[in-house]
């Protein structure tokens, strides 16, 4: 199931709303009337909002996030809520606290994740296009595994206002859609400073599917030796290199270009995230908001009235993933460990991005795989912490430097008679989604 | 690899209630994964300056001024507290 609350009444009477409008001949918005979906960790004011977790079970968001309140603007039909990884912490909605999100391609696989319900969601046919947010790869992975376009813009691109916080210094809200001319479209219609996110950047009021020219002759292509090494499986890199040829065959260059650092991009993302992380969750107090338990009985790490309600409440109310985040980011801020921890990952992070200062000064974009494989079978790796971790290898480093990045779909492989679908990966200079965009359509109209 | 005691320590940092037969599985999985960090040692930092907001941004202020909240959404949120009284959130006493 790719839904977690279904917005039934809503959707129509907005739907009838537009369809008046269209009767009486007025103008509406391209999105106007559009059935689309929200991964649940977006506030939509009066709607059941949990993030996936049990801890926000009957949150009611108070307020519209700043994407929503956008979509609302142009009249776009909310379908409902869509199912993430608890918190968005996880590589396969397999950590949501109330169900599992199946891949529509093999029922028996993971739609990936985090925004594994949104992806699963359009691939299915059941929302023209959704939103989901992305951390470290939580729109594009999902949408590699379900052979969907999904699109992390640039940090800042869109706000994040509304958003339920994971590790704010990497989050941006990006939509999953079909087609790239799709993530264009809702892009320019949620992007744009906010006064409400102070790290949200001018848009200008462009309108990105006018930069979709369908030519990228000249067009420098990058191609890190470090995303090729041994470590990918050949048929991988045989479909990376497949779609390689099929960019030099539209008029682009290819440039072999290194990213020296791009080895200590996982050990950097997950000591940097879960730090913010420890800090972001601190909030889900049981006093606030959300679930609050207080047994009353000491618990043998504390003691008090009120230390006892946040430790209960806590305790019951979050998951394993979340809580293992928490502690580990707590660790690694904590006294006497600081320095070698937060602080030397995120000198490495500045190491990182100068690597991409200097990529980008002798080529357009940077392609990759979206993912080191096709999606996996539900339980294959929840047993193994790291095994799980290494999903996220190819899409952290966009987050962790702030630069946009797309996954589109590149071909296909077979497992066990069916055909998993394989994304691919360009990631573009800040705040240059207008030629990343333009690249990947071009590839996919070709 | 961390003792109990180090995760007694975590958990008590983060406000986490624990179960016994967690703290040895917490052990084991944050070991694991801070091992892994210690890549990073072999990394030459020295005279590099920790990153700050990534796109360059800073200093992003607004006016001093009450800005008020709807009606509605202070309602709302009023709604959500587990515990209230005359509008007010409801806490246990810190000092007994």
């Amino acid at each position: 199931m790719a839904y977690l609350t279904l917005h039934k009444e809503e959707a129509l009477a907005e739907a009838q709303r537009i369809d008046d409008k269209i009767k009486k001949g007025e103008e509406i918005d391209l999105l106007s009337g559009i059935p689309m979906a929200l991964k649940d960790n977006m506030c939509v004011q009066g709607g059941r909002t949990t993030a996936a977790s049990k801890i926000l079970d009957n949150y009611i968001a108070p307020y519209d996030a700043t994407v929503v309140k956008k979509l609302k603007k142009q009249g776009a039909v909310i379908l409902g809520k869509t199912n993430m990884d608890e918190f968005a912490m996880g590589s396969s909605t397999e950590n949501s606290a109330y169900q599992k999100t199946k891949n529509p391609h093999d029922l028996n696989r993971v739609p990936g994740g985090t925004s594994g319900g949104s992806a699963a969601a359009v691939a299915g046919g059941l929302a023209v296009y959704a939103l989901g947010s992305d951390t470290g790869g939580s729109v594009r992975q999902p949408a590699s595994f379900c052979g969907v376009v999904g699109l992390k813009p640039t940090y800042g691109r869109v706000s994040r206002h509304g958003l339920i916080a994971m590790a704010s210094s990497f989050d941006q809200i990006g939509p999953v859609t079909q087609t790239v001319e799709d993530a264009a479209i809702v892009l320019s219609r949620i992007a744009g400073r906010d006064k409400k996110d102070a790290t949200s950047a001018k848009s200008g009021g462009k309108l990105y599917e006018d930069y979709l020219q369908g030519d990228i002759r000249g067009m420098k292509i990058g191609v890190p030796k470090e995303y090729f090494s041994d470590d990918l499986s050949s048929e991988i890199k045989e479909i990376s290199i497949k779609a390689l040829e099929k960019f030099k065959k539209l008029g682009a260059e290819l440039v072999e270009i290194n990213i020296p650092h791009n080895e200590y991009a996982l050990p950097v993302y997950y000591i940097t995230v879960p730090s913010e992380i420890s800090s972001n969750m601190a909030r889900f107090d049981g006093i606030r908001y959300g679930l609050s338990v207080d047994d009353q009985e000491q618990s043998k790490i504390g003691g008090g009235n009120l230390l006892e309600t946040y430790l209960d409440s806590r305790e019951i109310g979050l998951g394993t993933e979340v809580k293992r985040r928490i502690m580990l980011g707590t660790y690694a801020l904590s006294a006497g460990y600081y320095d070698a921890y937060y602080k030397k990952a995120q000198k490495v992070r500045r190491l990182l991005k100068q690597d991409f200062e200097k990529a980008f000064e002798s080529v357009d974009l940077i392609f990759s795989p979206t993912a080191p494989e096709p999606a996996f079978k539900i339980g294959e790796k929840t047993t193994d912490l790291l095994q799980m971790y290494l999903s996220d290898i190819y899409t952290v480093t966009a987050n962790l430097v702030g630069v946009p990045a797309i996954s589109f779909p590149i071909g296909t492989v077979e497992r066990e008679g069916k055909n998993l679908p394989i994304g691919g990966q360009l990631m573009g200079r800040w705040f240059g989604e207008e030629e990343l965009l333009n690249a990947a359509h071009t590839f996919e109209i070709n | 690899m961390l003792k109990k005691e180090d995760i007694m320590h975590i958990a008590q940092l983060a406000r986490i209630g624990l179960k016994e037969e967690e703290i040895e599985k917490y052990q084991r999985e944050l070991s694991l994964v801070l091992d892994y960090f210690k890549k990073l040692e072999a990394v030459d930092t020295e005279n590099i300056e920790s990153i700050g907001h990534i796109t360059g941004s800073h200093s992003v202020v607004r006016d001093d001024k009450i800005i008020e909240c709807e009606a509605k959404i202070i309602e709302e949120i009023i709604n959500n507290f587990p515990d209230q009284k005359n509008n007010q959130v409801k806490v246990k006493s810190i000092l007994t």
